[in-house]
């Protein structure tokens, strides 16, 4: 074989040598695992925090309030769609920890009168029903008919 | 002389080397079919769910309950124009037959905030909320055209994106024909719905289902036949967004009028 045939045989094998330690560094662990990703990353999505926790841990404090909501309209609604997330609250439960949404404006998110809310829903104007008080003082919140 | 012809190649030479080629190749790729890596997928039978959607306009209240839970549960980052999921209020004016004008979409804050209905109730021809979110699709472009394999769609059918490799060279993001992405103005990656695999991996509904008072949105598992997803679909009318990209998607709307895109 020519002389300069096996020097570039050698340095080719060198090259393509290089290159395959160089991808081992490179490729990430799990690379490739079940296709062109990290499968590691599956696991990192999954394990951060909640905060909007388990709609039944509520109920484990607050049963008084979970039982009257139970028989009222608002019965399917989770208590944290009105309260916010309650991750802080159940760990240390202060009033701190927690919201309450006392103003008409609230409500009025569900209620006020809007052509394109789905039907299933009572409306009110509340530019006009009953626009001297708070929607809480005439309803209950938990059973807005009590 | 002489010898040197011996040596050369004819082109008769040239013209056999190169179909012998251009054949074995075409031979193998028709035994073989030489699959994308990117779209190597989990057999169905190895699989233990497959997510998706369904979202039924007919019980949407646009309380934008939905889009808040998320921006919390999720740390979106709080500047209105950054969404994982976000409802549009649609007012289709009395006219619209003849004039597209009369369609009106409006998202105020994505409606975080919730809405207000504007147009009179006289001019009103008909009106409804659309959440929308990432539609997890089956042939997802966004995972196509990432150049590194940061994001891609999981065994269990939930589109992810691996914060830790992204290069945040905004592909995806132009790629998504439902704009559900956005570039993460702290983290400089690509952002989007989970499906808050997070929380599913609990065993709790994602935070925009488990919010939601009236039920109008609802996740499941696409393969268990008598599930409450494909009960939905099976008993409704539903329909995905923009079917004719051939994007597959996993969200499935009950009610959706031709006029959403
Ligand atoms: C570990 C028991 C416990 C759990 C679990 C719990 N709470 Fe409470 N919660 C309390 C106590 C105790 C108070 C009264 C605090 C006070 O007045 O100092 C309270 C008060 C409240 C208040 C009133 C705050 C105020 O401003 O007056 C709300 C609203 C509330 N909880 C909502 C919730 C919600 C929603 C959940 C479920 C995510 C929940 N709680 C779970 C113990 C609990
Ligand atoms: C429709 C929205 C809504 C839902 C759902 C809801 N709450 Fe409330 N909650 C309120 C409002 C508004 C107040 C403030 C009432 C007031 O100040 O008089 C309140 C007050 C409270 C208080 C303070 C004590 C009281 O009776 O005023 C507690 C505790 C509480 N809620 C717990 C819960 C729990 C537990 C659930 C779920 C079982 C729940 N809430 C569901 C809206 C809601
Ligand atoms: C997150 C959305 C939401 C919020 C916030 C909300 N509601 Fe409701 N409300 C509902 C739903 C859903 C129903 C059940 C459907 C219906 O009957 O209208 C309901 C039912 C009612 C009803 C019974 C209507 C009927 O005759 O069936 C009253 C009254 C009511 N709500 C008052 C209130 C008041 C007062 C507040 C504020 C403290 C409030 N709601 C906040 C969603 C909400
Ligand atoms: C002064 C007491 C009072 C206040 C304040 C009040 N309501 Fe009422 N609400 C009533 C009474 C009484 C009825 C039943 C008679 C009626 O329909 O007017 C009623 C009815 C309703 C209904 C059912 C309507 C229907 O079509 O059946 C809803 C929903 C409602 N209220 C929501 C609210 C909301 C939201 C607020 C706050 C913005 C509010 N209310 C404030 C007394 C009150």
């Amino acid at each position: 074989m020519p002389k300069h045939i096996l020097r570039l045989i050698i340095l080719f094998v060198i090259v393509i040598g290089l290159f395959l330690v160089a991808r081992q560094f490179l490729i990430p662990e799990s690379f490739g695992e079940y296709g062109h990703y990290r499968a590691n990353s599956i696991e990192e999505n999954a394990n951060h925090d909640i905060k909007y926790v388990d709609r039944a841990e509520c109920a484990e404090c607050h049963d008084d309030i979970a039982a009257l909501k139970q028989g009222g309209p608002h019965k399917n609604i989770n208590c944290q769609t009105c309260h916010g997330p309650g991750n802080l609250h159940i760990e240390d439960p202060t009033p701190e920890n927690i919201v309450k949404e006392t103003e008409r404006e609230f409500c009025g998110r569900c209620h006020n009168k809007n052509a394109a809310r789905a039907k299933l829903i009572k409306q009110i104007d509340i530019n006009e029903h009953n626009i001297e008080s708070k929607c809480i003082e005439c309803h209950n919140p938990h059973e807005p008919w009590n | 002389m002489e010898l040197n012809k011996k040596n050369k190649k004819t082109r008769r030479d040239f013209l056999k080397l190169s179909s012998a080629i251009a054949g074995s190749v075409a031979f193998y790729s028709m035994f073989k079919p030489i699959e994308s890596v990117a779209n190597r997928k989990t057999d169905v039978t190895e699989r233990e769910h497959w997510y998706g959607f369904g979202f039924d306009i007919e019980k949407c209240i646009g309380c934008g309950l939905c889009a808040k839970a998320c921006k919390i549960e999720n740390d979106v980052p709080r500047e209105p124009f950054f969404f994982r999921t976000w409802v549009e209020q649609y007012t289709i004016k009395n006219g619209h037959i003849i004039k597209d004008e009369n369609v009106i979409v409006e998202s105020p804050n994505g409606g975080i905030d919730g809405f207000t209905q504007s147009v009179p109730d006289k001019e009103i021809f008909k009106s409804f909320f659309v959440p929308k979110t990432c539609n997890h699709c089956y042939k997802a472009p966004c995972v196509q055209v990432c150049p590194v394999g940061a994001t891609f769609e999981t065994p269990d059918g939930v589109v992810l994106v691996d914060d830790s490799y992204c290069v945040g060279c905004g592909y995806c993001i132009q790629a998504c024909p439902y704009g559900a992405r956005y570039l993460h103005p702290e983290k400089k990656t690509a952002d989007k719905c989970t499906f808050c695999y997070h929380r599913l991996k609990k065993g709790l509904a994602p935070a925009c289902v488990d919010v939601c008072p009236t039920g109008a949105r609802m996740y499941g598992d696409l393969d268990d036949k008598e599930g409450p997803l494909v009960q939905f679909i099976k008993n409704h009318t539903c329909r995905v967004l923009k079917p004719h990209l051939n994007t597959k998607p996993k969200l499935f709307y009950n009610a959706l009028n031709e006029e959403v895109r």
